[in-house]
């Protein structure tokens, strides 16, 4: 048992390190996320395409890059401690995996090398109005016309629809007795013809979900993933996959460390807030709460190196993880003070905009807004609290 | 020992309630606070002659005659509402400075346009380096051949934007956060040296940032004496914290309400969320946090007009209760409404984001914790 | 809307107050300040509800005929907040506060000539057979057998967290006397005498006891214990009702009079002790946990003011007012104890023996301290007696949300 890196590791970090610090985009450091355009978004994840490091979760033969657990580790944490726009989710930690374990060969020639270039943008079409923690409840239909599928729903909480090419879906193939027996992965792409993506504005001001409404639209039968009925394994086997890492320990990590910048230079009775028993007291508990995280993902890890797979401790993580995230994003905007108040819509923001108060405070109290929805999202926090008291203490 | 109210305010809460509702629902309310200026002169004008913005006011001043219990009233009614309007800043933070401590010509010069609804105030109070802290002002005042000349700059004051008046602390003699030497002071906002600087707020409000450069004002601007602005700054935002604590009990109660209802209709796994006992004990936690807010906003708007000590002690468990409750309140309501929750579309985000904003105003937690401890 | 206490109101405070100085007298303050659970040994007991018999104040909740104290909601409300703040113990409740409310509004006439004389006057002790081992949150559940014999009741079963059962000379127990759909349609009301043959106490010893302790709670086993018809309350299979109707009397005390004492003895504790060459009532996260805990209190004060002042009116005392303060009355006396733990730090490791062994030395480190950590421990069960705090929740959820 020992928490060193070896020599190796140590180099593989100082060479992650000066790769970032050479080649990411500085125009993008310290922009909020609320903020990105779609260029934005692709900027990074098309140079570590180019470098080769844009999926190390991949297997090699698809372009993954043969990193050690360590590895993938310590890139994550480098990644997140200069602050870079990681690639999206979408694409290449949750649906490549499923093409490369269930896809046809086409399939995979086909899906992959664009999800890895950033030429084609993926988005989730998972939930529904009436299927949120119960997911199996679905109800978007498709039904085989020939060789084609008729597609009939409405997915919610889409994220980036906006800019997506292709969406995946879960779909109702069959209405059987039993709900998850009937569900099929389908792949479809956006611009197909009965598509209408809506926005959905959320309580932090911001455009990030949308509504996507199917009507008659056809996908031909070759876009579905594994076998049909049979997408209910495939959905259990990429909820797996979105939750490791979803701790965001150095994540956390980065915003505990601006957090103490915000601290530093606010004022409380004419010291600095940092210097105030009460908050450097929450700080404390803060990072002592974040130490715990951070060992309790290490052991995972471990036990990954050693071939275990992700169980149902990675539901632990995200339940901390998001949690300690909205303590972060709460205390950074009580560090603002009265400044947490301003609500800048981003068309005051223009060449003659005179910053609001400390230039800090700018988006803190969003951020804290839009953090709320970790708790939620992924399996809301409740639900990861059902599966940990039935798969791990066998209630 | 007696928590009823009188047949009066019952009235005054049902027409209150009656008009919130029928006028002031939550698509008029997302239109007013959408529209250009942030708040509707209409509504105003109607509070004007509901007899709002006179209810607290002495009869011999042109008001009610109503006491700190009719605000109580009034603004857990407008906290249901959500209203925008500025009630709290104009009539219960600089109205009630006048009317206790102004002289006989500045209640007779200010009173009459406030209850008409002509006039808006705000209170100019709070300054960047000074976070929460009431006393911390560098915000100068120099006498000057029988006037006085202000210096300095005023953060985050609510309601500036609408505001013709202001009430303005500002610092006539003493070190930077010394209890002596502070001084309040009416100041037109069209004044020459005010500028501001207008934007919205995350609860829907509208707020400035307020620079005084070398802005003259005669010596019958003064409110009180020069030396004793800050007992009575302090005794305002303590009844402010009242009013307020009375506004975040309708929105918890708002949202409690709206919760149950949402676990009560949602269904999953098919049956209603509202029958797992993980979600109804969280919920009710909500209700007794709520009940408990309710008590302490009693309590504490029964106190205000005892002796400093008392109140200020009142006012600041009063705040801490509000602080932790609404927090709680506000974070499980979006919580157990799921995505929907998040929203902009339905209200209950809205009411989150102003319980949030109002642990931050008149000081947080943290703040009242010392406070208190103090006293 | 107003906060003072009328004159009289003011008169009665006094009267209590020059009652308390007068009545709990040193040897009594002793045992109680050595107390980790505010039970004294039995002869103190004895002795503390004979003086309040002797003042007419036995009982502040029976009706006057049958010489209550003929207190208003509000002269109660004083009367209970004075005691606590003095430090003074309450009743026993089981026979004044439990038993004799039923029996006077189900027993029969006989039953309130024999029993309810002696409650008020502390000559019997009683105690109170509800828990089971298989019943707990869910009472109805209970399994204690009464067989009808034609005159009598052959009882067999066993009731548990019997509290000072060891001092008692009578039992009221909820029994099985058919068995039914509904668990709740075959339970009776039975009075025992614990000197009947066949019944055995055998104590519980407790985590918070030391090795000398007296135990506060027991399990009371029935073995054929024969029981005269005659000591049957109200009628055959009714007994869940008289329970339910006893819960409206067990509820409704305030606590925060009593918390801010226990908040007040933990901050004279921390005066007196150093922590970086100052007082740790001087250190500012000490005075934050404190103040934290004070201005809940106040917040609890609020509540209860505001709950007995709509009693006062004559409105019930709700189930949603009385779980609520249950809940948040007890989680305020938990987290209190907490803070003493913390307060005295090394000085909660001695485990010596308390009020209940009648100690006469010296309190090892400071005044106070060897009850803290026992006291923190029996805290324990204040969210779990009563009704536990998740059966609160459940409760508020129905009563109240409609859930």
């Amino acid at each position: 048992m020992d928490v060193e890196f070896t020599k190796e590791d140590m180099a593989f970090r100082e060479e992650v390190r000066a790769f970032i610090e050479e080649n990411y985009p500085k125009h993008l450091l310290g922009k909020e996320r609320g903020n990105l355009s779609k260029e934005d978004f692709l900027a990074w994840h098309k140079i570590l395409y180019k470098k080769g490091w844009v999926a190390p979760s991949w297997p090699e033969e698809f372009g993954g890059t043969g990193w050690s657990v360590t590895q993938k580790y310590i890139f994550n944490e480098e990644s997140a401690a200069y602050g870079t726009i990681a690639p999206l989710p979408f694409g290449i930690q949750m649906l490549a995996p499923v093409i490369y374990t269930f896809g046809s060969q086409e399939q995979k020639e086909n899906v992959l090398p664009g999800i890895a270039s950033g030429d084609v943008w993926w988005c989730q079409g998972y939930s529904e109005p009436g299927a949120g923690s119960d997911l199996a409840a679905l109800k978007t239909k498709a039904v085989l016309d020939g060789d084609e599928y008729v597609v009939n729903g409405h997915k919610i909480w889409t994220t980036l629809a906006q800019h997506a090419d292709w969406i995946f879906c879960l779909v109702r193939t069959t209405t059987g007795e039993k709900r998850q027996e009937g569900i099929s992965f389908l792949l479809i792409d956006m611009n197909t013809a009965g598509i209408d993506v809506r926005p959905i504005i959320m309580i932090d001001g911001g455009h990030e979900v949308n509504e996507v409404f199917f009507d008659d639209v056809r996908v031909p039968a070759s876009h579905l993933v594994g076998d049909v009925d049979k997408g209910w394994t495939i959905a259990k086997f990429l909820l797996g996959n979105e939750r490791s890492g979803i701790a965001g320990v150095a994540r956390s990590k980065k915003a505990i460390e601006r957090l103490r910048e915000i601290a530093r230079g606010e004022l409380d009775d004419g010291a600095p807030l940092i210097e105030s028993g009460d908050f450097s007291r929450k700080i404390a508990e803060l990072e002592i709460d974040l130490t715990a995280l951070e060992y309790t993902e290490l052991r995972t890890l471990a036990a990954e190196s050693k071939g275990q797979g992700p169980g149902p401790e990675s539901s632990l993580l995200k339940v901390k993880g998001t949690e300690i995230q909205q303590r972060i994003t709460e205390l950074t905007m009580e560090a603002v003070g009265n400044y947490a108040s301003p609500w800048v819509p981003e068309t005051m923001i223009g060449d003659n905009y005179m910053a609001i108060g400390p230039e800090a405070a700018y988006g803190a109290t969003q951020t804290y807004f839009n953090t709320r929805k970790t708790s939620i999202y992924g399996g809301s926090n409740e639900i990861q609290r059902n599966i940990i008291a039935k798969m791990v203490l066998g209630l | 020992m007696d928590f009823s109210f009188t047949e009066e305010q019952t009235l005054l809460r049902n027409m209150v309630q009656g008009f919130v509702r029928d006028n002031y629902d939550f698509d008029t309310r997302t239109k007013i606070v959408n529209s250009d200026t942030g708040m509707s002169k209409e509504i105003w004008q109607q509070f004007a002659e509901l007899g709002l913005l006179a209810a607290p006011f002495p009869e011999d001043m042109g008001g009610l005659d109503g006491g700190a219990i009719d605000i109580m009233v009034i603004m857990e009614e407008m906290g249901r509402g959500l209203v925008v309007e500025p009630y709290l800043p104009t009539i219960v933070l600089c109205g009630g400075i006048l009317s206790r401590h102004g002289s006989p010509q500045q209640q007779s010069a200010h009173l009459p346009s406030m209850v008409s609804g002509e006039a808006i105030w705000a209170l100019a109070y709070s300054e960047p380096q000074g976070r929460f802290n009431p006393t911390d002002i560098t915000t100068s005042a120099k006498e000057q051949g029988g006037s006085y000349v202000l210096n300095g700059q005023k953060c985050v004051v609510m309601g500036a934007p609408w505001a013709d008046k202001l009430i303005v602390s500002a610092r006539v003699s003493g070190g930077q956060r010394d209890k002596d030497g502070v001084a309040l002071f009416i100041v037109d906002k069209s004044a020459s040296g005010v500028s501001t600087q207008d934007y919205p707020t995350v609860d829907g409000g509208r707020a400035s940032e307020i620079t005084l450069e070398n802005v003259e004002v005669a010596s019958d601007a003064l409110i009180g004496t020069a030396n004793t602005g800050l007992s009575l700054l302090e005794e305002a935002l303590d009844y402010g914290i009242g009013a307020l604590c009375a506004e975040a009990v309708g929105h918890m109660k708002m949202l409690n309400d709206a919760t149950v209802e949402y676990c009560k209709t949602r269904k999953q796994f098919g049956v209603p969320i509202g029958s797992f006992q993980v979600l109804q004990h969280r919920m009710v936690d909500m209700f007794m946090d709520y009940e408990q807010s309710v008590s302490m906003t009693y309590m504490v708007n029964m106190k205000l007009d005892e002796s400093a000590d008392v109140r200020r002690k009142a006012a600041s468990a009063a705040k801490v209760q509000i602080g932790k409750a609404g927090r709680f309140i506000g974070q499980e309501s979006v919580q157990l409404h799921g995505g929907m929750g998040m929203t902009e579309e339905l209200s209950v985000g809205h009411y989150f984001k102003r319980l949030t904003m109002i642990d931050t105003l008149f000081g947080n937690i943290d703040y009242h914790l010392k406070r208190f401890a103090q006293n | 809307m107003d906060l003072a206490f009328s004159e009289q109101d003011l008169a009665f405070r006094d009267e209590v107050r020059a009652f308390i100085k007068e009545a709990f007298t040193e040897d009594l303050q002793r045992e109680m300040g050595r107390s980790k659970n505010n039970y004294m040994n039995k002869d103190a007991h004895i002795l503390w509800q004979k003086r309040l018999f002797e003042k007419g104040w036995a009982a502040p909740n029976w009706p006057t005929e049958h010489g209550g104290a003929g207190f208003t909601p509000t002269q109660k409300f004083i009367f209970s907040r004075e005691l606590d703040t003095a430090g003074a113990p309450h009743t026993i409740p089981f026979g004044l506060v439990m038993v004799a409310p039923v029996i006077m509004a189900f027993g029969s006439d006989e039953q309130k000539k024999r029993f309810l004389p002696d409650i008020l006057a502390t000559n019997v002790w009683w105690c109170q057979g509800y828990s089971e081992p298989g019943s707990g949150s869910d009472l109805a559940s209970l399994q204690m057998k009464a067989e009808d014999k034609g005159d009598h009741y052959l009882c067999n079963g066993s009731k548990i967290w019997t509290s000072m059962a060891q001092h008692a000379d009578w039992i009221f127990c909820l029994v099985r006397t058919a068995k039914t759909e509904k668990p709740q349609q075959g339970i009776s009301f039975l009075l025992i005498d614990m000197n009947a043959p066949g019944v055995r106490v055998e104590p519980i010893i407790t985590l918070d006891a030391s090795r000398n302790n007296q135990q506060e709670v027991n399990q009371v086993f029935f073995e054929d214990v024969k029981v005269p018809k005659e000591n049957l309350v109200g009628e055959e299979n009714k007994g869940w009702t008289y329970a339910k109707y006893l819960l409206e009397f067990e509820r409704g005390n305030p606590y925060s009079s009593g918390l801010m004492r226990g908040l007040e003895q933990i901050k004279a504790l921390a005066a007196e002790i150093m922590a970086d060459g100052a007082p740790l009532s001087t250190d500012a996260d000490f005075i934050r946990q404190a103040t934290e805990l004070e201005t809940r209190i106040v917040v609890m004060e609020a509540t209860e003011l505001r709950i007995f002042s709509e009693v006062s009116a004559g409105q019930n005392i709700g189930p949603g007012s009385s779980s609520m303060l249950k809940t948040r009355g007890t989680e305020l006396q938990q987290d209190i104890s907490q803070l003493g733990v913390e307060v005295i730090g090394n000085y909660g490791f001695p485990f010596v023996e308390d009020t209940l062994a009648s100690a006469n030395q010296a309190d090892i480190g400071m005044d106070g301290a060897p009850t803290i950590v026992p006291g923190y421990l029996n805290r324990r069960k204040a969210t779990i007696y009563a009704g536990s705090n998740e059966i609160q929740h459940s409760i508020i959820a129905k009563a109240v949300l409609g859930l």
